[in-house]
C-alpha cells in the first residue's frame, strides 16, 4: 500500500479526514451565516437574490463549492466507516454501561446529531439550492434610483413555463436615473417556505442538532490535529462552545423564526 | 452489609457466557471489593461450585491485572482507583452491583471476569522501546531533561496498562494507552531518535489489533486510574501525522 | 559437598574486574546455538533476558502473569541506590558497600556486595538511556533523596513508583528484544520442575495456566528470577500472586536453600483492618524522610485512643513518645528497617499501640506539612496519600497515619555463587529470589539495585563462562529427563485435585501465615520455634487430607494454581522454622529473643554464626542438611550496629 493510501486507511487518517473536513463545514458555515444575514435586510430581497446570483456565479466560489459538497460527503462516509468500525470493536455490549458518568453526552451521539443534519442538509439543499438551479423559480426586478437609494420598485415577474426564461441582468440606466436588477427570486422562496409551522420547527431542531454537534466537533477537531496545547485550547474551548455552538446556530435558527412571525 | 451481585460468568473463550446472581452476605465496608469477591469464592469452594475467577495481583493499584467493569464504569464508580483500591464503603447495603468483564473484540474473555490483554503487548513490542543495548551508555547527567519535560514524560509513564480506557471508550478505542506510551517517549531526549518510526509502528498495531477509533468523548482519561491526560492523544496524533506528512522516515 | 563461593582472590575493587576477565567467552556466531531459559519478568528477569538476547542468545521468558511488566517489581515504591554522589555528600561506591554490610549485620558476602555498589553507578545510566524518567532538579540534572540506614542522600527516584518506571524499562529493553525475534515470551505459563540432565540444568516444565496444558521447554541454562516467598506469612506487601514454587522445586532438585529465616519485616505499612485482609499495603520508607513515628507516651493514652474516646489530634506534644528519635539521635526516624519494625512491636508490647485494634504507631507528616506546605509534600508524597486515604478512609494531610510493620522482603533464597549460579550447574538465581547481597536484612532502595545489578550486569558475563564450558550442542527435549519430570508433575496434580476435603486453600494459607507471623515473626524462641514446626507438620499432613481444590487441569483453574503454590509454603515454612532454630544468635531481621543487648538491640554472635546456612533438601519428610559457608571479612570490621 502507498503511503498514502496507508496513512488515510489507518485509524488517525480516517480521523484526520473528519477533522479536516469538518473545520472545512465550520468555516462554510461562517461565511453562509454572514451572506444569509441579508434575508433581515428589509429590501423585498434585493440584496439576498443579488447575493444568491454572486454565489452561484462567481468562478472561484463555484470550485468551493464543489469541496464543499465533497466534505459533506466525505464527512458522512467517513462518520459511517468508522462508527461501523466502532461497533465491531465491541461485539458483546455491556450489561451495564454509564457513559453518562465519564464523557459528555454530545460527545457520545455525535452519530445521531450527524445523522439529523445530513436529513437536514438534504431537505435543505433540495428545497433551496436545487430549486435555484433547476427549479422553476420567480424573478423579481428592482429598480433602485440612483439619487435616493431609498426609492425601490420591486416589480414581481412570475414563473412562466411558456416563455423563455428572462435573463439575470443587472445594469444602470442612465437615462432612466434608475439601477436596474432583475434575478431569481429565491427570497420569495425562502419567506413562502418559512410560513409553514413545521419547517420553521425542522430548522430549529436541526440547528440544536448542529450547537450540539459543534460544542464536541469544532474542539475535537484540533485534538485530533494534535493542535493542543495549554495556550490555545482555552480559545478553541471557547470558539467552540460560544461561537459554533451558541451564536452560529442560533444566527441560522433566527432567519425562520424571522420569517415566520413576520 | 449484604449485596446482590450479578457476575459474567463464561467457562473459557468459546463458552458462552451469562450473567449469574449470586448474594454476598455479612461484608464489611472496610473490604476492598476483591476481598469481598474473595468472600463469595470461599463460600462458593466451600459449596463444590466453580469459583469467580478474575485477574488481580498486586492489589495496590500499580499492577495492572484487576479488570473489572463494575456497575457500568471500569473499575467501579470511584474517579483514579482500580478494582483493587476501591473499597466497599463505596457501595450500599443491599445493592447490587454488575460486574462484567472489559469488553472488547481485541481483549477476547479467557474466563469469566478475565481477558486477554495480549493485543497491549503487541503493540509495545511494536515500538514502545528505546533501542539502546545495556552497557555502553552516557552518564546519566550527561542527558539533562527540563524538570517539567521529565514530570510530564513521568505522567505518561504511570500508565499500569490495566485496559480501563479501552473498557470506557464507547468505541473501544485504545488510544489513551498508545498515546502514554508514544508520548512518553516523545517527549524525553533519549526517544528522539526512534520517535517518527516508534509512533508509525505502534499506531499501525493497534489498527491491526481491532481496536476502535477515538472520538474524543474523554471517556478513558475520566476512568483512567492513573489519570492519564488526553493530551497524550493529541501529542500522538500530532506526532503520527506529522510522521506520515512531513517525515522521510519509513514504517 | 563443599560450598565453593567462588569469590576471586584479591583486593576489594579488583575482584570483579579480575573476574570479568578471567571468564571465558562464547564467540558471537556461537551465542545463537544457545538457548537460555529465564523464568520471572522482574526487574532482575526482565532485564536479563534482554540482555542475554541483545549478546546474541535465544531466550525463553516466561511469567506467570498476563504480562511481563506486572511482576511485582512494579510495586517498589521509594527509589534505587546508586554510588553516583552527584550530591556531592561523601558518597563513594566504599561507602554503599560499608552501609549495606552494615545494614545487613555482617551476613553479606563482602566481594559480592562490593560488586553491586560497584555497577550501581551503570544501572542509573543504563535505566536513564531507556527513558526511565527519574525525578529531576529544574536544571535538569537527576534529584536524589535519602533512605534509611544511610546518611548520604544517594537513592534516584520517580515519586512514588520507581519500581514501576524500572521495570518499564526493563520490560521495554525485553520487548525490543521480542520484537527482534530473540526472546520468545510466554506469559501465563507456572514454571512446575527443573529438569537435570547428568546433574546439569537443562530446562524446566511449565503449565500453561489457560489450557492447563504441561509443557517441555530445553536450554542450556536456567535462570530463576522468581522473586521472594514472603507470602509464606500470607499477609506481606508481596502481590497475591508471589509465590516460592520455582525456587522449591529448584531446591528440591539439588539447589541449597540459603538463609531462608531472614525475612524483612518493613516498618511503614498499612495495618491490618480485620480478618478479610489478603495482603498489605507498604507505605514507601521514602516517608520516614519527612514523617516522624510516635506513640502515645502512656498506656492510658493508648487505650483512650483505641476506643476512640480520644482523637489523635487531641493529643498534646508532651503527650507524644517520638521513640525513634528520642533513641537513635544521629539516625533518628531513618534507622534500618528491622530497628524501626521492632521498636514499632515494642510499642505495641508495651500496650502502647493505637488505632481500634491497639496494633499500630503513628507516622506523623504535621511538622514537614508546617515547614514544606501542604503542596510541597502532596508532590513528593501524593500519590502515597491517596492510596492511604483510599485504604482507611482517613485524610494523612489532617492526622497522622497509622502504621505497623509487615512482611516484606526474604534476604533469604537459593544459594548461590559469586557467578549466582546456584548449587545445581547451569541453574542460577537472580534478584530477590537468591540469597546474596542483603545479609539479614536489607537496606531500602537496594532491592531494585541488586534486581537490575544481577540482570544487567552480572549474568551476562558469568552464564557465558558456563556456557562456554558446556558447548552449544543441542539439549534433547526427547531425553526420559523431561519425560520423567513431566510424569511426576502430572502426578502431584492429580492428587492436588483428588483433595476434595472441607477447608479451602485459602483456610491453609491464613493457618500457616499466623504461625509464621506468630513464631517466626519480627520475634523469635526457641521454644516458640519448636512449638511452630510441630504446628505446620500437622497442617501440613490436613491439607493433604482435607484441603479442597476443585476443577480440571485442562482449564484456567486459579483454585489448583493457589493449591500447588500453597503446598510449596507449607514446606518451606518448615525450613524457615528450622533455620530460625539452627541460628541462636540475633542478625538484622532474625531476632532471637534469647540474644540481645541489654538495650534490646539485635545481639549477633560472629565467634559462631558467621556463615550463611545452606540448606541441602534430601527427601520428602527429611530433616533438611545444614553446610555453612564462613563469611571472611577482611575489608569492614565487625561491631555492633549501633545507629543511635
Amino acid at each position: 500500500m502507498s503511503n498514502f493510501a496507508q496513512t488515510f486507511s489507518s485509524s488517525l487518517g480516517k480521523k484526520l479526514i473528519m477533522s479536516l473536513t469538518g473545520l472545512f463545514l465550520c468555516t462554510f458555515l461562517v461565511v453562509h451565516l454572514i451572506g444569509n444575514l441579508q434575508l433581515f435586510k428589509d429590501d423585498g430581497g434585493q440584496a439576498f437574490n443579488a447575493y444568491s446570483y454572486f454565489m452561484t456565479h462567481f468562478p472561484p466560489i463555484k470550485i468551493i463549492s464543489y469541496l464543499l459538497y465533497a466534505s459533506i460527503i466525505i464527512h458522512a462516509v467517513y462518520a459511517l466507516v468508522l462508527t461501523i468500525g466502532n461497533k465491531k470493536a465491541r461485539p458483546v455490549a455491556y450489561a451495564s454501561y454509564k457513559g453518562e458518568a465519564n464523557s459528555p453526552w454530545t460527545s457520545r451521539n455525535m452519530g445521531i446529531l450527524g445523522t439529523i443534519l445530513l436529513v437536514f442538509i438534504v431537505v435543505h439543499m433540495s428545497n433551496f439550492w436545487a430549486q435555484y438551479h433547476w427549479g422553476e423559480l420567480p424573478y423579481a426586478k428592482y429598480e433602485v434610483s440612483l439619487t435616493d437609494p431609498q426609492d425601490v420598485k420591486v416589480t414581481p415577474i412570475p414563473f412562466n413555463a411558456s416563455v423563455a426564461e428572462p435573463a439575470h441582468a443587472d445594469y444602470v440606466d442612465s437615462q432612466a436615473g434608475k439601477k436596474v436588477l432583475i434575478a431569481k427570486d429565491l427570497y420569495k422562496i425562502v419567506n413562502e417556505s418559512f410560513q409553514q409551522w413545521w419547517y420553521v420547527a425542522l430548522y430549529v431542531i436541526a440547528m440544536a442538532a448542529m450547537s450540539f454537534h459543534l460544542i464536541h466537533g469544532f474542539r475535537s477537531a484540533f485534538q485530533t490535529l494534535g493542535w493542543d496545547n495549554n495556550k490555545f485550547v482555552p480559545l478553541i474551548r471557547f470558539l467552540g462552545v460560544w461561537v459554533f455552538g451558541v451564536l452560529i446556530p442560533l444566527g441560522f435558527a433566527a432567519m425562520p423564526l424571522y420569517f415566520f412571525f413576520k | 452489609m449484604n449485596l446482590t451481585l450479578k457476575v459474567w460468568r463464561q467457562k473459557n473463550a468459546e463458552a458462552k457466557g451469562k450473567l449469574v446472581t449470586y448474594k454476598a452476605q455479612a461484608i464489611s465496608p472496610d473490604m476492598s471489593f476483591l476481598e469481598m469477591l474473595d468472600v463469595v469464592n470461599e463460600d462458593l469452594i466451600k459449596k463444590s461450585e466453580d469459583p469467580i475467577h478474575f485477574d488481580h495481583d498486586c492489589r495496590e493499584g500499580i499492577c495492572g491485572s484487576c479488570s473489572l467493569h463494575i456497575n457500568g464504569q471500569p473499575h467501579g464508580p470511584k474517579h483514579a482507583i482500580t478494582t483493587c483500591q476501591l473499597h466497599m464503603r463505596s457501595f450500599k447495603d443491599g445493592e447490587t452491583i454488575v460486574i462484567e468483564p472489559w469488553r472488547a473484540s481485541a481483549f477476547p474473555v479467557i474466563k469469566d471476569l478475565a481477558t486477554d490483554r495480549g493485543a497491549f503487548e503487541r503493540i509495545q513490542q511494536a515500538g514502545g522501546f528505546v533501542s539502546v543495548n545495556t552497557g555502553g551508555v552516557p552518564d546519566a547527567n550527561d542527558i539533562p531533561i527540563p524538570k517539567v519535560i521529565a514530570d510530564e514524560a513521568f505522567n505518561s509513564a504511570t500508565c499500569i496498562g490495566c485496559g480501563a480506557c479501552v473498557a470506557a471508550c464507547k468505541n473501544a478505542s485504545a488510544m489513551l494507552f498508545v498515546s502514554a506510551k508514544v508520548s512518553q517517549l516523545a517527549l524525553l531526549p533519549q526517544g528522539q531518535p526512534e520517535r517518527y518510526r516508534r509512533v508509525q509502528a505502534m499506531v499501525a498495531q493497534m489498527d491491526a489489533e481491532g481496536f476502535g477509533n477515538c472520538t474524543n468523548t474523554g471517556a478513558c482519561e475520566a476512568e483512567c486510574p492513573k489519570e492519564i491526560s488526553l493530551t497524550n492523544i493529541a501529542r500522538m496524533n500530532r506526532d503520527y501525522l506529522t510522521a506520515k506528512i512531513f517525515k522521510e522516515e519509513e514504517v | 559437598m563443599k560450598l565453593d563461593s567462588k569469590i576471586p582472590e584479591g583486593p576489594l575493587a579488583e575482584k570483579w574486574p579480575k573476574h570479568k576477565f578471567n571468564l571465558k567467552l562464547v564467540n558471537p556466531a556461537n551465542k545463537r546455538k544457545y538457548t537460555v531459559i529465564v523464568v520471572g519478568t522482574g526487574l532482575a528477569g526482565a532485564s536479563a533476558a534482554a540482555s542475554l538476547a541483545e549478546l546474541g542468545y535465544n531466550v525463553k521468558a516466561f511469567c506467570f502473569q498476563d504480562s511481563p511488566r506486572r511482576a511485582h517489581s512494579i510495586a517498589a515504591q521509594g527509589g534505587i541506590n546508586a554510588a553516583k554522589n552527584y550530591q556531592n555528600d561523601g558518597d563513594s561506591v566504599q561507602r554503599l558497600f560499608y552501609d549495606t554490610i552494615k545494614g545487613g549485620d555482617y551476613r553479606a558476602r563482602e566481594g559480592n556486595v562490593y560488586r553491586l555498589a560497584d555497577v550501581s553507578v551503570n544501572i542509573i545510566d543504563q535505566c536513564v538511556a531507556q527513558g526511565v524518567p527519574f525525578a529531576r532538579e529544574y536544571g535538569g540534572l537527576l534529584d536524589n533523596r535519602s533512605f534509611g540506614g544511610s546518611q548520604v542522600s544517594r537513592t534516584f527516584y520517580a515519586r512514588g513508583q520507581t519500581g514501576q518506571q524500572l521495570l518499564l524499562g526493563a520490560y521495554s529493553a525485553l520487548n525490543r528484544q521480542i520484537h527482534l525475534g530473540k526472546v520468545k515470551m510466554y506469559n501465563r505459563h507456572e514454571m512446575m520442575d527443573i529438569v537435570k540432565i547428568d546433574g546439569q540444568a537443562k530446562g524446566i516444565i511449565t503449565r500453561d495456566l489457560i489450557s492447563g496444558k504441561i509443557e517441555s521447554h530445553e536450554a542450556h541454562a536456567v535462570l530463576l528470577c522468581t522473586g521472594g516467598y514472603g507470602n509464606v506469612f500470607y499477609l506481606s506487601t508481596n502481590a497475591m500472586g508471589s509465590n516460592v514454587t520455582a525456587a522449591w522445586k529448584a531446591h528440591k532438585r539439588g539447589a541449597f536453600f540459603g538463609n531462608p529465616c531472614f525475612t524483612q519485616i518493613h516498618p511503614t505499612c498499612i495495618p491490618v483492618s480485620g480478618d478479610h485482609q489478603s495482603k498489605l499495603t507498604l507505605m514507601s520508607e521514602s516517608l520516614r524522610n519527612d514523617g516522624r513515628v510516635w506513640a502515645p507516651k502512656t498506656v492510658e493514652l493508648a487505650k483512650k485512643l483505641q476506643k476512640g474516646e480520644i482523637k489523635v489530634t487531641d493529643l498534646k506534644e508532651e503527650d507524644r513518645d517520638y521513640f525513634l528519635e528520642r533513641k537513635y539521635p544521629s539516625f533518628g526516624n531513618l534507622v534500618p528497617r528491622d530497628v524501626a519494625s521492632r521498636n514499632a512491636k515494642e510499642m505495641v508490647d508495651e500496650g502502647r499501640g493505637v488505632g481500634a485494634s491497639g496494633v499500630a504507631v503513628y507516622l506523623d507528616f504535621a511538622e514537614a506539612i508546617s515547614r514544606l506546605g501542604e503542596d510541597a509534600v502532596r508532590a513528593k508524597y501524593g500519590n502515597l496519600f491517596d492510596m492511604y486515604y483510599q485504604i482507611t478512609d482517613e485524610n494523612p494531610y489532617k492526622q497522622p497515619m497509622r502504621i505497623y510493620p509487615a512482611v516484606h522482603y526474604t534476604m533469604g533464597g537459593l544459594w548461590v555463587d559469586y557467578n549466582l549460579q546456584t548449587t545445581v550447574p547451569g541453574l542460577y538465581c537472580l534478584g530477590e529470589a537468591n540469597f546474596s547481597d542483603h545479609g539479614a536484612n536489607r537496606l531500602g532502595a537496594s532491592a531494585l539495585m541488586q534486581g537490575l545489578a544481577d540482570g544487567y550486569f552480572v549474568i551476562p558475563y558469568t552464564v557465558g563462562d558456563y556456557l562456554a564450558t558446556i558447548g552449544p550442542k543441542p539439549v534433547d527435549v526427547n531425553h526420559s529427563a523431561f519425560a520423567e519430570a513431566k510424569k511426576q508433575v502430572e502426578e502431584r496434580i492429580q492428587k492436588l485435585l483428588s483433595l476434595r476435603g472441607t477447608k479451602t486453600v485459602d483456610d491453609f494459607h491464613r493457618d500457616l501465615g499466623h504461625i509464621m507471623w506468630e513464631y517466626c515473626g519480627m520475634a523469635r524462641t526457641e521454644e516458640g520455634l519448636i512449638k511452630a514446626k510441630g504446628m505446620i507438620q500437622n497442617l501440613r499432613a490436613d491439607f493433604w487430607k482435607n484441603a479442597i481444590v476443585l476443577g480440571v487441569n485442562e482449564e484456567m483453574n486459579q483454585s489448583l494454581e493457589k493449591a500447588g503454590r500453597v503446598a510449596d509454603f507449607l514446606e518451606l515454612g518448615e525450613l524457615m522454622i528450622d533455620d530460625a532454630l539452627s541460628r541462636k544468635e540475633s542478625c538484622g531481621g532474625h531476632f532471637r529473643v534469647e540474644s540481645q543487648t541489654e538495650e534490646g538491640e539485635a545481639l549477633r554472635d560472629d565467634e559462631n554464626y558467621s556463615f550463611v546456612s545452606a540448606w541441602e533438601y534430601l527427601g520428602d519428610n527429611q530433616p533438611e542438611q545444614l553446610h555453612k559457608e564462613e563469611l571472611v571479612f577482611e575489608n569492614v570490621k565487625l561491631s555492633q550496629r549501633s545507629y543511635k
